[in-house]
């Protein structure tokens, strides 16, 4: 079973949907026992990076996910607001998150010269692979993948990275680091290749 | 680099799909959770629910063909017509749309907008808006009017005036529907489009016209759109999306292709 992390933020039942599409068992949920029992937890997007971190805060979760993510290794899958709560800081709401990756979330630059960015970017852009992962077995590369973010993570190490997009800058959309994989964008609504990369994370078995 | 999107629009009568001409004379196309599941299948980057009948019944119906859809389509989808309140919104976006689309009750209640993007986030909000070209005056400086009520009633207010505000409020993106073009298939209006692109920092959708790859192509350059509903040009098999996107790949539009 594949357990849904609840932090009260939106999207959590797309996630549900496609996992289920997918043939896999999930739960929504922000139950300690569910979450210690699950095989694999995923902690899904769309929130601010603020009242996020304080509802993990609130019910504990944030101790519950660090320990089943960093002591226990478990296979984990972070998304959109999910990536951006593993850094250590986020300039949304000047968040202190979970450190469990070292490094910080900026908002994308206003003003690039000529041409004005849309904040937040919304729509469908490219990730190029920088390495090879199993999340990313038979995906096309680059691929177009679904985007709605004002706000993009800085590693500080840059063997975390595994995917880049460009968008005004080119910033990392994706991250790994043995049981951790982390997506900027929505593979719940991405199509068939976004499905293709949650397939990955829920039956693939060795993530180091 | 965004790709620029192609958005089929099902405006759905009483749980079924119906296409009309300037907002007249519907017939039904179809079931909207099967239309939809093709035009996934199709390469549509997203979808558009238009609730054209404003009644609490069929309020129901539309929920039951949103959340079947989200069973089974994983491209985002917004959901519009007749939504007034927070609990009209909460309702559609729980049983799975991505986006909320508001038309005429922004228009009445602008308030709305910024209520809907505090709760939900400016991203699921965006403002859909009717528009008839008028001659310019000192209350309509483009020449440009919104209407509502399904492009009925005119309202006194600019259309890029409506635009900056909407953007202002909360809105995360802009559907511009131009009622003179819509349901002709002779293109969208380019002129209105582009006007609206420049006025605001936010995406703008392009509706009503769109007849042939080529008028995606004029209003995706020209235009400076950044999305382009369709529906006549799909619904009755003239085109599919694959053929529209291989001929807007060919003129250099980056489109989405995995």
């Amino acid at each position: 079973m594949i357990a849904i992390i609840d932090y009260e933020g939106g999207n959590l039942t797309s996630v549900k949907r496609a996992v289920n599409y997918l043939g896999f068992e999930a739960e929504i949920t922000q139950n300690f026992n569910v979450i210690e029992q699950s095989d694999r937890i995923i902690f899904p997007g769309v929130g601010a990076a603020g009242a996020s971190m304080e509802v993990l805060r609130k019910t504990g979760l944030d101790e519950i996910v660090k320990d089943q993510v960093v002591n226990q290794k478990k296979p984990f899958l972070a998304i959109c607001i999910g990536i951006q709560i593993l850094f250590d800081y986020s300039e949304e709401d000047k968040t202190e998150c979970l450190g469990i990756l070292k490094g910080v979330v900026r908002r994308f630059p206003e003003d690039k010269g000529a041409g004005t960015l849309k904040i937040p970017q919304i729509g469908w852009n490219q990730v190029h692979q920088t390495r090879p992962h199993p999340i990313f077995e038979t995906v096309p590369n680059p691929a177009d993948l679904y985007f709605v973010n004002s706000f993009y993570c800085q590693p500080v190490e840059p063997e975390v990275v595994i995917g880049e997009t460009e968008y005004g800058v080119r910033f990392t959309s994706a991250v790994a680091r043995k049981n951790i994989v982390a997506t900027q964008f929505h593979l719940e609504k991405s199509g068939p290749v976004g499905l293709r990369m949650l397939k990955n994370f829920c039956r693939n078995e060795d993530w180091s | 680099m965004l790709t620029k999107r192609i958005i089929p629009c099902l405006d759905v009568r009483n749980g079924k799909v119906t296409k009309g001409i300037e907002f007249k004379n519907n017939i039904d196309l179809g079931d909207p959770v099967e239309m939809a599941k093709k035009y996934y299948n199709d390469g549509a980057d997203e979808i558009v629910f238009y609730d054209i009948t404003a009644s609490n019944e069929a309020r129901n119906i539309m929920i039951e063909v949103v959340s079947r859809t989200a069973e089974e389509i994983f491209i985002p989808y917004s959901v519009g017509g007749g939504l007034r309140t927070m609990e009209d919104m909460r309702s559609v976006l729980m049983a799975g749309a991505e986006k909320i689309s508001l038309n005429s009750s922004a228009v009445l209640n602008p308030e709305i907008l910024s209520q809907g993007a505090q709760a939900f986030g400016s991203q699921c909000i965006v403002l859909s808006m009717d528009v008839k070209q008028v001659d310019k005056c000192d209350s309509i400086p483009s020449g440009y009017e919104i209407y509502i009520n399904g492009g009925r009633k005119p309202m006194g207010i600019d259309a890029i005036e409506w635009c900056k505000r909407g953007e202002e409020m909360g809105a995360g993106e802009l559907v511009v529907n131009s009622i003179d073009a819509d349901g002709t298939k002779q293109g969208y209006e380019i002129a209105l489009t582009c006007a609206c692109a420049e006025a605001v920092g936010i995406p703008v959708i392009a509706s009503g016209g769109g007849g042939t790859p080529e008028h995606l192509y004029k209003v995706f350059t020209d235009g400076k759109a950044d999305a382009a509903i369709i529906a006549s040009m799909i619904h009755y098999g003239a085109y599919s999306i694959g053929e529209i996107k291989q001929f807007l790949e060919k003129r250099g539009v980056v489109i989405r292709k995995t």
